[in-house]
Parts: structure tokens; C-alpha cells; sequence
């Protein structure tokens, strides 16, 4: 770790022109995943600039959608009243994140762009493309049983780690972001992540300086009736092996629209227009989600140690169409 | 014969004290070892190897050095010259070293993340930072990671444990009777490399106080060890080292010997001048004080239509380091629990880039069982009997190893009172067959055991006038409740209140006492406790008998008797006095007593014990001497989605005389748990390319949390064991976690009809069982 100098910014103004004017500078939200990331030498930033005086706050439930301030905590989204009744799938993939200790702390900004949990990315030690550009991917030929199976390139094949991401990127949520000049623009939040390709470690599309403010997700029939399931390791505190996001608008037996994104499987969050094409029409029946489920995972290509998650997605999304049918 | 502890009317032995050092514990007062704040305290932080193997070519501390409050930086150039090292077989047995290495003594790299630097500043900022700026060129070798690689070699070893347990055994014709037997069951049992991961890291403060004065705080399951063993390596003698470790957050073995980081910091304290303290890193404790080895076993077992035993052949391969044969004795359990007239055990051992494995909590018996007890459970559903009913009909009536009587064995008691408090009767004797909505339920059990291991030490006990104690030994708390419990020995020795009574522990100017490894430790100090207190009356005795004043002048020392601190005749309880009259007419402030205890082979037959060879001594006495008992657990399967979750569990232990119920309690449901870890998600997994390790955190490596266990049912069966030691108390450390890892793959396959044999049993393996069948 290196010396840092540290700000706290007044304004958002004042957040985005520090960070455009340093290149080696960082906002810092909860820090739950910045400050590991600086102790282990993955970043070195000459900079950290405190966003949590901004007013980047509030939980507002509208008709028309959820309005989410970006630096609302993981526990308070989480547990709002609204959230769980308008949004389960939200609520369930906060929850079923991280401790409740980090969940305290950590924003909900800040969650959208935490790292990868690929152990080679963690670790100075061995190569990565991701961390440096150019120097290999060891997790191709190692340890990849965390690792995706969608989204893939032969440069890098690591996982986006959020399950809120899954959630919201299921119900089409878009991101508000501020520039230094103090313009704002929306994002698809499923544009907003870029796949690897032949640059792993260009992650995003923020441009230099810009600041997620918010975070916005369409009123749906298909978000009241939503769910997250989380296939782990362990019972809690522990990322995804595979997760699956679902929201289903089901009227008269049939089924009129359907979202479904995958977790713990893609290089991003990996939606899959195809399952949810599928569904449209049927009933909702545990053999019309078997038969769409396998187009969830007909362009997955895993290597050594994940080829379980081509069967264990599949699954997973089944039974968390159960959940809802 | 010496006096044998029996329970106190009234007395504190057993009883379910709360801590005694708990206020201090969760008020922050316990100081560990990294937390003495010494004037001029400097730090030290390791700067580490990236590769597995290969040369240092050049190393530039130059830019470290300019650091703001570097103090030095120490290399294999600079580092203050050892008296010895562990890097010559002579060398590593005079110190007692784990590794017959120690980094910074030369320019080779042989395991990823081996220290190259250790950096001293004034701030663990400083040092931190400091320790990245480390310039360090490699020249690479091609690093081997296991003992499965094609390049590995394999070799019999002769002895593994480094030395302690013999490889090759063998009785009888078991090959022979195994081809001849009608049931022949062989499986093949894999485990993953495992660390033990306590709370608190490994942690070392030097303080040279002056040239020939040296105290180590020291994050240690044992102070005398690691003042013997910095002794050896300075060229010191004891007496001028003095260790101390008040409290310790766990262990679980991988603090029970001296590893590297302690040796290299007392260098860096003399090097700087000032006191230095070093605490690993979390991901430095996987590679810094050792590990379990990753290990396959071939268990080959010969049995009778009816399911009688007649061969066990067992074979083990790990991967061990560049210089020790480690391999940790899963044979002995394999042999020892069941009544087999043949048997015969192997080691072959393969040298792989990684540092030296060591001791993990029921070293052997832990892999060893997993082995044997899965392999019972398939003759069980083979000979279509219950797994209960297998175990009885090959019960041993003794030692069939070494021949010898058991000294106590209380497992079918175990068996009978686990099985009901469970509920085993309810269960469906077919595997497969019982569902709860989408779970598949399975029940599955195991035994355990656990040796005796011989060992002994001193306590003094120091009885004032006023009626308060100090009762002495340097021996260890684990955070497991040996202050609690030794103060309630005392307390019934003395027959003081709880509260008079202070005990004192780890630091080397206190009576020796063993290292708190292999279970030892609360039957050697407990008995050496009441032993140094049965001193205190004897002396008091003699002093009372040619006390002109006494009731019991000119009585014989042989017919007094003590109890609740008053010396009485036997033949006339009412001719007697309270100690304190007696001190206080004295003039005695107060009075010392000191005495060894000693536990198992060496309480029963001293000479014999001595005289036996390192890898027999635990079996010099005239019994058989180990901890039995019975883990129970069910299962619900979610076999689509692969996840395992324990929903019920028994532990039953018989282990002679337990002190105190609830901290007792405590060891097996810890013991337990770290099983269910290991059973379920626990796995260090090691790149096969680079043969470092990619999950060396806490976010990666898994231990189960709360809501991975139920609620746990503990019970434990009266046995008196009058062989082992004075107060007929055998250790619970490790027993608690023999048998776990079988009892629930046991239990996943009556659930699920497939056997799993490859730890840990994670939902992929799972759900692969199930698409191949
Ligand atoms: C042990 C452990 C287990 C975990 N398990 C899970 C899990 O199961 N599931 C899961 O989803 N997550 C998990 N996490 C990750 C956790 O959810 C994230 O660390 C957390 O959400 C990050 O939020 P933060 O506010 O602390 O971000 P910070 O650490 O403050 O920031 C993270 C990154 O985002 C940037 N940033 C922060 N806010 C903004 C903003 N408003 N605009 C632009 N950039 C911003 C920062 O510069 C930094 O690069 C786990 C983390 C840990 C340490
Ligand atoms: S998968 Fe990506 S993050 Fe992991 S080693 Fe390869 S490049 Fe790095």
C-alpha cells in the first residue's frame, strides 16, 4: 500500500473535477472493496475522494419505478418496505450478498463496481490481463471453478461477482451518471459493463472523472413477482457458484412477460433474452422452464473445473421459476 | 502408587464453569502476544516470493531502505548469523524445527510466498510500504505442485511424521486373506491441501533486553518448545529466553512448533536494536506455519459373508516439501478400531515446491477415519446390516495393533446413548428412500478415537495463610479453558473457594509444562495441579505432626488426611485443625508444594516409557490407552442444485474424568465444526502451474458460519480410567473431529444413494454424482 492523499467532497462538482484532474485518483464509498484492493496492491491510488457527504441519497418508490441513490447502503435497500414488496429480486440479491457487516458499509454504487473475486486477479504474484494488460491469464489452464462460462475470451474469463447486478440488470435498470461538467447521462446498466474481449481490464463505461449518482429500475408486474436464488459453497457468506435473477408478469395460466439474468456465470451479468422469449405464452410449468432453461446455456463454453455450471444454471434458474410460478 | 484425585462433596471439578478469564477476555484486558506495547517497539513485514522455485539473482533493498522509518532491511546477505539452523538434519533435530529450512539463509527459492526480506520500520506503515519496494530478481525454475503431477516422484518415506510414526506395518497375511476374503470392498479417498486458520495469525514481539536477555511474546501452543527451540538457534541457553503467550486465539497444531517468522524476528530485533514485532498476514498463514497435506488413500478392506473383518490394507500418497518426509499417520486409526486379524499400511511420499507440512487438529486420525469409517459404512449396506450393527460385530475387545488391553473403552456405551439420542431407530435402513419435500434426508454415523500420548510436566501451587492460592504452569491456554479449568482443580485440591484461587500459565519461568498439542494438555497440567497441591498438605502434614500445638502432633504423616482444608486423623476426624491455624501459629505467610504429573504409557510405567523408542512410546505401558466415541448426523440433500446442509447432530465421547461440562461441551462442538468444514467446503486449492495458492483468504477459503450448523447435542460417558493419570482425565481436543467427515458423507449417502469420496463435498461434486448415474 501506498501513501494517499484524502478528500472529502462537498459536492458532486466537486467529486468529479478532483478525480478528472488526478488519473491515479478514486472514489471511495464504503471501501469495503477499495481499500482490499490497495492493501493488496492490485491499485494504487494517489488519491481517495470520500463521496459519502454527497447527497447521493433515498429510496423513492414511484409508480413509474424505484429511484435508488447510489450511495444508499446494501442493508437499508435491502430491507426497505418497498424494495421487498415492488422488488423482491432486489431485496433477495442484497441480502443474500456479502455479511451483514458489509452490507452496513457498503454502497450501492460502489457494489456495481467491485472486483472480481478471480484469485489470480487478487494475487500480485501471478499474471493477469485484467490487472496487467498483456500478461497472461493463468485462470484458462488453473483454477477456474469460480470462474464464468459466458462471455468469455481467451484473455480472461473472470466473473463479475455482484449479485445486484444480476438483479437489476434482470429488471432493466439504468444507471445516472455525472460528468466533471456537471451533465448527466443514463445508462442500460447491461450496456454499462463491458465483456473482456481483448481488453479484460477496460471494466466499464465510465468516462475519466464520471460518478454514478443513481440507480433507476422500470415498475413491472414481472419485479413484483421477482426472485434471486443463490447456489454457494456455504450456507452464507459466500459469492455465487451460480445465481439466478427471475421475474415473471403471469396472467390467466400464461405467462405475458419474463426476465431472467444468471449470476456467478458471466464475465457480466448475464441476462438471457432467449429463456425469457421462450417463456412468453407458456404456462408456467416446470417442463416449459426445463426446456427454456436449456437455451440459457446453449453458447456456454466452460473450461476444466466449471463445466458443473452449464447443468447447475440451468437448474438454478428452474427452481427459481418454481419460486414465482 | 500415587494418589488419585477423586470428586470433592461440593467441589468445582466438572461442573459447567463460566471462564475465568472471560471478563478479561471480552473487555479487551487479555493481551496476546502482538499486543504488548513495548517502548521503542519496531515492526517487521516479510516481503515474499512470487514464484514456487528458482534463484534470487539480485536483490536491491535500496529503495526500501530510503523508506521514511526503515530501520533495516534484512536478506539472505545481512541477516545476523544463527548458532544453527534447521537446514541440516542435525541441525533441525536439535532445534525441534517443523521445516528443515529456514528462509533468508540462502539465494534458492523453493515455495511460493517463502520470505526473501524481512523490512523493519518504525510504523507497520512504514514497513508495509516498505516491504513492496523490495527489489528482487528470479531466475525461474519449473515448480512441481503435488504428488499427482507426471514429474513427480514417489518414495517410501520409512518413518513419516518426521520421524515420529513408523511407514510400513504390518500383522499377519492381509494381502493373502484380503484375495481370499467373500466381500472385498477398495476406495480410493482424496483430500485437499487444509489450513488451520486460527482467529489470531501467528504473531512474535523480540525484545533483547540486554545482550544475554531475550523475552519472545509469542503466539504459541507451547513456550518451552519455542524457548528451546530459539535457544538451539542462537546458541543461547534457556535460562537467559523467556517466552511468554497469556492467551492464544486458537491454534488448532499449526502453533505447536517454532516455524521461521519467530527466528527471523529475533534476528531483526538484534539487527535494529530496538524491540521488533512481527504478525502474519492472513494470507501469510498459509504458507508460513504449515498446513495439512493433500493426500489420497487406498483403503482395501477383506470381510466375511456376514461382515466379519479379516483384512485391512490401507495405502497413503501426499505430497510432502523439498527436505522432510511429513506425512501425518493415518494407519494407526485404521488399525485400531475394529478387530481385524490382519493389517498392513504404506506411506509413499512425493517432493513438490511447497513448504513443509505439520500437524492439524487430529493429525492422522482425522483423514485416517474418514477412510475407514466410509469404507465400514459400504460393508454395512454390503452385508445389509445397520451401520451400528457392523461396527458391533467387529468390535475390539482390545488392542489387536499392539495386543495390549484397552486401559478403558466406553464406545459401545457411545454408540447405544448416541443412536437414542438421535433418533436412529427412525431411520430407514435404505439409502435413498427418505425425502422431506425436496431434500433427500440421510443419517449417518461414525466412531471416533483418540490416542493417549505420553508426556508430563510440573506445576508448583503456592497456599497462603490467609487462604487464597497461586497455582503455577507453563503451559497453554487455547482459548479452549485451561485457566478455568486447572483453577478448578486447584480449588477442589485446596479445598478454597474458586475465587482464592488464581492460576498462572504461559511464560517459562513457571514450571514447564507440554506443549497444548496432540490432547495432552488438560490431563498432564490437571494432574500435575492436584499433584503440586497434594505437596502443599504433605508438607503442611509434616509440619503439623511435630507441631507441639497441633491435634495432630506426633500423629504418622500416613494417617492424616486433608479435606476441605483441614488436617484431621483418619482414625479420628475430630482431632484435626484448619491449615490456616496451623500456618498462622507458624509463622508460614504461606507454603509451596511442586510436583510432575504425568499422562498416559509414563504414569503407568515410567521406566518402560523412557527407555522406548520415539515411535513406541505411547504403547510402553501395559494398556491401551485412547478417547472414544460416536459422532451422529443427519442430512437434507438438495440434489438438484448440490447443496448440503447438516440438520442434526450427537457427539457422544467417553474420555475419562471431564473437568468442566460447559467448556468441555465447547471442544465438541468446535472439534465438531471444524469436521463439518472439512467434510463440506474447507479446501486450500493450490495453481498446478505455479503451485501457489489462489484462495489465500478468508473470502475464499471456507469455514463454515452459523448458519452452515444446527443445534448440537453433546453428552459425554462416565468413565473412570484409573491408568492414565492421577486424575484419570484423557484429552478432548482432537476426538472431537475424528469420525466427523465420515459421519456426514456416511449420511449424504444414506440420503442420496452415492458415496462421495473426494473432500470436500462441494455442490459441484454433488451434482456431478448425480448426472453420472
Ligand atoms: C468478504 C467479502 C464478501 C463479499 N461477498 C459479496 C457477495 O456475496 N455478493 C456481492 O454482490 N458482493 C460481495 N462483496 C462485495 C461487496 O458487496 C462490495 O465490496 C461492496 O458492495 C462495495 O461497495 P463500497 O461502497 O464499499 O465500494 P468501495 O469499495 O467504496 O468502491 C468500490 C469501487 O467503486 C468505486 N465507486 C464507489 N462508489 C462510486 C460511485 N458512486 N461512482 C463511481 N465510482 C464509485 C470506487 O472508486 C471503487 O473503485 C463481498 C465483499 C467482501 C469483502
Ligand atoms: S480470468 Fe481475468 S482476472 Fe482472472 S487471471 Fe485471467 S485475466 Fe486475470
Amino acid at each position: 500500500m501506498n501513501n494517499f492523499a484524502y478528500t472529502q467532497a462537498a459536492s458532486t462538482k466537486e467529486a468529479t473535477t478532483a478525480k478528472e484532474a488526478d488519473k491515479q485518483a478514486a472514489f471511495i464509498g464504503g471501501g469495503t472493496t477499495l481499500l482490499d484492493i490497495m492493501k493488496s496492491n492490485i491499485e494504487q491510488h494517489s488519491l481517495l475522494i470520500d463521496i459519502n457527504k454527497l447527497s447521493l441519497m433515498g429510496i423513492d418508490n414511484a409508480a413509474t419505478g424505484l429511484r435508488i441513490g447510489a450511495l444508499e447502503r446494501m442493508s437499508d435497500v435491502g430491507e426497505h418496505p418497498q424494495v421487498v414488496q415492488n422488488y423482491p429480486v432486489i431485496s433477495q440479491a442484497l441480502l443474500a450478498s456479502a455479511s451483514p457487516q458489509l452490507r452496513n458499509m457498503a454502497s450501492m454504487g460502489g457494489n456495481l463496481l467491485q472486483k472480481t473475486r478471480c484469485g489470480y486477479y487478487r494475487d500480485t504474484a501471478f499474471p493477469c490481463n485484467k490487472r496487467v494488460p498483456g500478461s497472461g491469464c493463468p485462470a484458462q489452464q488453473g483454477d477456474n471453478r469460480n470462474l464464468a462460462i459466458f462471455g468469455t475470451s481467451p484473455n480472461c474469463i473472470a466473473t463479475n461477482a455482484s449479485d445486484l447486478a444480476v438483479a437489476l440488470v434482470a429488471l432493466e435498470a439504468k444507471l445516472t451518471l455525472e460528468n466533471p461538467k456537471g451533465a448527466t447521462r443514463t445508462v442500460p446498466l447491461a450496456d454499462f459493463y463491458k465483456l473482456p474481449g481483448s481488453t479484460p481490464h477496460l471494466e466499464n463505461q465510465l468516462q475519466p472523472g464520471e460518478l454514478i449518482t443513481a440507480i433507476t429500475v422500470p415498475a413491472a408486474a414481472h419485479a413484483r413477482k421477482s426472485h434471486y436464488l443463490k447456489v454457494r459453497d456455504r450456507a452464507s457468506y459466500a459469492y455465487a457458484l451460480v445465481s439466478a435473477a427471475v421475474g415473471l408478469d403471469v396472467q390467466g395460466g400464461t405467462i405475458r412477460s419474463a426476465r431472467v439474468a444468471l449470476g456467478g456465470v458471466g464475465t457480466v451479468p448475464w441476462r438471457v433474452p432467449a429463456v425469457e422469449k421462450a417463456l412468453v405464452g407458456k404456462a408456467p410449468t416446470e417442463d416449459n422452464f426445463r426446456a427454456a432453461a436449456a437455451l440459457a446455456v446453449r453458447d456456454a463454453q466452460p473450461r476444466e473445473h466449471n463445466k458443473f455450471k452449464v447443468e447447475l444454471a440451468q437448474r438454478t434458474l428452474v427452481r427459481a421459476l418454481m419460486e414465482i410460478a | 502408587m500415587e494418589p488419585q484425585f477423586s470428586d470433592q462433596p461440593g467441589g468445582y471439578v466438572g461442573k459447567p464453569l463460566v471462564r475465568v478469564e472471560g471478563r478479561e477476555k471480552v473487555t479487551g484486558k487479555a493481551k496476546y502476544a502482538a499486543e504488548f506495547a513495548l517502548p521503542g517497539l519496531a515492526y517487521g513485514v516479510f516481503t515474499t516470493s512470487p514464484i514456487a522455485k528458482g534463484k534470487i539473482t539480485r536483490i536491491d533493498t535500496s529503495a526500501a531502505a530510503r523508506e521514511p522509518g526503515v530501520l533495516a532491511v534484512l536478506t539472505h546477505q545481512n541477516l545476523p548469523k544463527l548458532a544453527k539452523t534447521p537446514n541440516d538434519p542435525q541441525g533441525k533435530k536439535d532445534i525441534g524445527a517443523p521445516m528443515g529450512f529456514l528462509p533468508l539463509t540462502g539465494d534458492e527459492i523453493f515455495y511460493a510466498a517463502q520470505p526473501v526480506a524481512l523490512v523493519v520500520a518504525d510504523t507497520l506503515e512504514h514497513a508495509t510500504h516498505a516491504a513492496t519496494l523490495v527489489q528482487v530478481s528470479y531466475q525461474k525454475g519449473e515448480p512441481l505442485a503435488n504428488f499427482k503431477q507426471p514429474k513427480a516422484e514417489l518414495f517410501d518415506p520409512e518413518k513419516v511424521q518426521d520421524g515420529k510414526q513408523k511407514g510400513h506395518t504390518r500383522r499377519g497375511e492381509p494381502q493373502a486373506a484380503f484375495a481370499s476374503a467373500p466381500i472385498q470392498l477398495t476406495a480410493i479417498y482424496n483430500h485437499p491441501v487444509y489450513n488451520h486458520n486460527p482467529m489470531e495469525p501467528g504473531s512474535t514481539t523480540a525484545h533483547w533486553e540486554a545482550p544475554d536477555r531475550l523475552t519472545i511474546y509469542e503466539s504459541t501452543q507451547g513456550v518451552t518448545r519455542t524457548q528451546s527451540a530459539v535457544a538451539a538457534m542462537t546458541g543461547m541457553p534457556r535460562e537467559q529466553i523467556r517466552v511468554i503467550t497469556k492467551y492464544l486465539g486458537g491454534g488448532f497444531g499449526c502453533k505447536g512448533a517454532t516455524w521461521p517468522h519467530t527466528i527471523l524476528t529475533v534476528q531483526a530485533a538484534k539487527a535494529v536494536g530496538r524491540p521488533v514485532k512481527l504478525m502474519l498476514t492472513r494470507e501469510q498463514m498459509f504458507t508460513s506455519m504449515g498446513h495439512r497435506e493433500d493426500q489420497e488413500q487406498v483403503m482395501q478392506l477383506g470381510a466375511t459373508a456376514d461382515g466379519k473383518l479379516t483384512s485391512l490394507v490401507h495405502t497413503k500418497k501426499s505430497t510432502t516439501s523439498p527436505w522432510d518426509n511429513y506425512a501425518e499417520p493415518n494407519s494407526k486409526i485404521v488399525d485400531l478400531l475394529y478387530a481385524s486379524p490382519t493389517f498392513e499400511s504404506s506411506y509413499e511420499l512425493a517432493r513438490a515446491n511447497v513448504m513443509t507440512s505439520t500437524f492439524m487438529r487430529a493429525p492422522g486420525e482425522a483423514p485416517g477415519s474418514f477412510a475407514i469409517e466410509c469404507s465400514m459404512d459400504d460393508l454395512a449396506y454390503r452385508v445389509g446390516v445397520d451401520p451400528i450393527e457392523i461396527r458391533l460385530r467387529n468390535y475390539a475387545d482390545h488392542d489387536y495393533g499392539t495386543g495390549q488391553p484397552w486401559s478403558s473403552k466406553s464406545l459401545k456405551q457411545c454408540y447405544a446413548r448416541g443412536a437414542e439420542l438421535f433418533g436412529w431407530s427412525k431411520r430407514n435402513p435404505k439409502p435413498g428412500a427418505t425425502r422431506d419435500g425436496r431434500y433427500l434426508v440421510g443419517m449417518g454415523m461414525a466412531s471416533a478415537s483418540y490416542p493417549v500420548h505420553n508426556s508430563s510436566g510440573t506445576a508448583r501451587a503456592r497456599l497462603y495463610a490467609d487462604g487464597h492460592a497461586v497455582v503455577q504452569a507453563g503451559a497453554t491456554d487455547l482459548g479452549t479453558g485451561t485457566y478455568t479449568v486447572m483453577t478448578q482443580v486447584a480449588a477442589d485440591s485446596l479445598g478454597l473457594p474458586i475465587d482464592k484461587v488464581r492460576f498462572e500459565l504461559g511464560d517459562t519461568q513457571l514450571p514447564t509444562a507440554p506443549n497444548s498439542g496432540g490432547s495432552v494438555a488438560a490431563g498432564t497440567v490437571s494432574s500435575s495441579v492436584y499433584l503440586a497441591c497434594q505437596d502443599v498438605w504433605q508438607k503442611l502434614i509434616k509440619a503439623a505432626v511435630i507441631d507441639r500445638k497441633s491435634p495432630l502432633y506426633r500423629a504418622k504423616p500416613e494417617d492424616v488426611a486433608v479435606e476441605k482444608g483441614r488436617l484431621f486423623l483418619k482414625k479420628d476426624p475430630k482431632k484435626g485443625e484448619a491449615f490456616g491455624e496451623l500456618m498462622k501459629r507458624g509463622e508460614m505467610t504461606d507454603i509451596e508444594g511442586m510436583a510432575q504429573g504425568k499422562y498416559g504409557s509414563g504414569y503407568e510405567d515410567a521406566a518402560a516409557a523412557k527407555n522406548a523408542d520415539p515411535t513406541q512410546k505411547d504403547q510402553a505401558g501395559h494398556h491401551s490407552m485412547h478417547s472414544f466415541g460416536a459422532h451422529f448426523c443427519e442430512v437434507r440433500v438438495d440434489m438438484d442444485l448440490g447443496t448440503i446442509r447438516v440438520s442434526k447432530w450427537v457427539s457422544v465421547i467417553g474420555a475419562g474424568r471431564i473437568l468442566n461440562a460447559q467448556t468441555a461441551r465447547s471442544q465438541i462442538i468446535g472439534g465438531a465444526i471444524f469436521g463439518i468444514g472439512s467434510a463440506l467446503m474447507e479446501e486450500t486449492i493450490r495453481d498446478q502451474n505455479f503451485s501457489r495458492y489462489t484462495n489465500a483468504d478468508l473470502a475464499g477459503y471456507h469455514v463454515p458460519v452459523n448458519a452452515d450448523i444446527p443445534d448440537m447435542t453433546v453428552e459425554f460417558v462416565e468413565e473412570h480410567d484409573p491408568h492414565i493419570n492421577a486424575m484419570g482425565v484423557k484429552g478432548i481436543g482432537e476426538i472431537a473431529m475424528v469420525g466427523v467427515a465420515a459421519a456426514v458423507a456416511n449420511a449424504v449417502y444414506h440420503a442420496t444413494g452415492k458415496r462421495l469420496r473426494d473432500l470436500p463435498l462441494t455442490p459441484d461434486k454433488v451434482l456431478m454424482a448425480g448426472l453420472n448415474s
